[in-house]
């Protein structure tokens, strides 16, 4: 009985799994980002990781995904090559100085500032 | 370095900088790949990823991805925007009561009784108070 309870809660995280899974790649193709956000509780929550596997597990999921989108995207036409260059540039060095400036800031301050404004441009973007 | 990037360069691109909506996701696809490519390589290095958990989720996600990214170059750039805009609202709101819930749950002080376990507020009453710091 308990080895039948425990193989039906396996049956329903692997199913919780594949179908959060879905929606996270759903989001990162359709958007072009914001997979990631998606995926870390996966790891967190139904595989059962550590907080900084995680996030670090999340990145590598996420990668395979963004290649393939951008090929996509590529290929239909939708890059616009000159934006992408001079702006691209600035994402790459902004990542950097993110990462760089993680660990002098406080966590929870900057999370919710960060929620915020998300709330705050999907408001906008909502509205036009 | 990783998550998140996305939901704030997609915004301002489009709001800031009145870019299209498929062309500031293309971008911020692109700028995200040389990044993560690092970050991969440091994470390995590492040891920090976990290949068999990452298999479970790369696979249906991927084939998710790639039907998302074929049916995004169909829609227009403002449905698209109002998607997003639904997607970082409730994304948004989710990880606020998140981080505000661990918040207050780190702000309890925790409980070390005696006897060795470590107990929370509620499980007080079933323990004598002597037997706890």
């Amino acid at each position: 009985m308990k080895a039948d309870a425990l193989s039906k809660k396996k049956k329903l995280t692997a199913l919780c799994t594949i179908a959060a899974s879905v929606a996270a790649g759903c989001v990162n193709g359709l958007f072009g980002g914001g997979g990631g956000m998606l995926v870390v509780p996966i790891f967190t929550v139904l595989l059962s990781l550590e907080v900084k596997k995680a996030h670090a597990t999340a990145v590598a999921a996420i990668l395979p995904m963004s290649v393939v989108s951008a090929i996509i995207y590529i290929v239909k036409g939708c890059v616009e090559w000159n934006i992408t260059y001079s702006v691209g540039g600035g994402v790459i060095a902004g990542g950097v100085i993110g990462a760089l400036l993680l660990k002098k800031v406080n966590n929870f301050l900057l999370s919710m500032v960060f929620y915020l404004i998300m709330i705050a441009a999907g408001v906008k973007m909502l509205i036009g | 370095m990783g998550m998140g990037g996305g939901t704030l360069t997609i915004p301002i691109l489009t709001l800031a900088l009145g870019i299209g909506q498929k062309a500031a996701q293309a971008v911020n696809l692109i700028s995200f790949v040389p990044m993560a490519v690092v970050t991969v390589a440091i994470h390995c290095k590492n040891r920090l990823i976990d290949i068999g958990a990452m298999i479970k989720v790369v696979i249906p996600a991927l084939a998710a991805c790639v039907v998302g990214a074929l049916i995004a170059p169909a829609l227009s750039s403002r449905a698209l925007s109002i998607g997003f805009g639904i997607f970082l609202i409730i994304l948004g709101a989710a990880q606020s009561i998140v981080a505000i819930k661990n918040k207050l749950k780190k702000s309890k002080p925790e409980r070390i009784c005696k006897c060795g376990g470590s107990y929370n507020c509620f499980v007080l009453d079933y323990c004598d108070k002597e037997y706890f710091n």
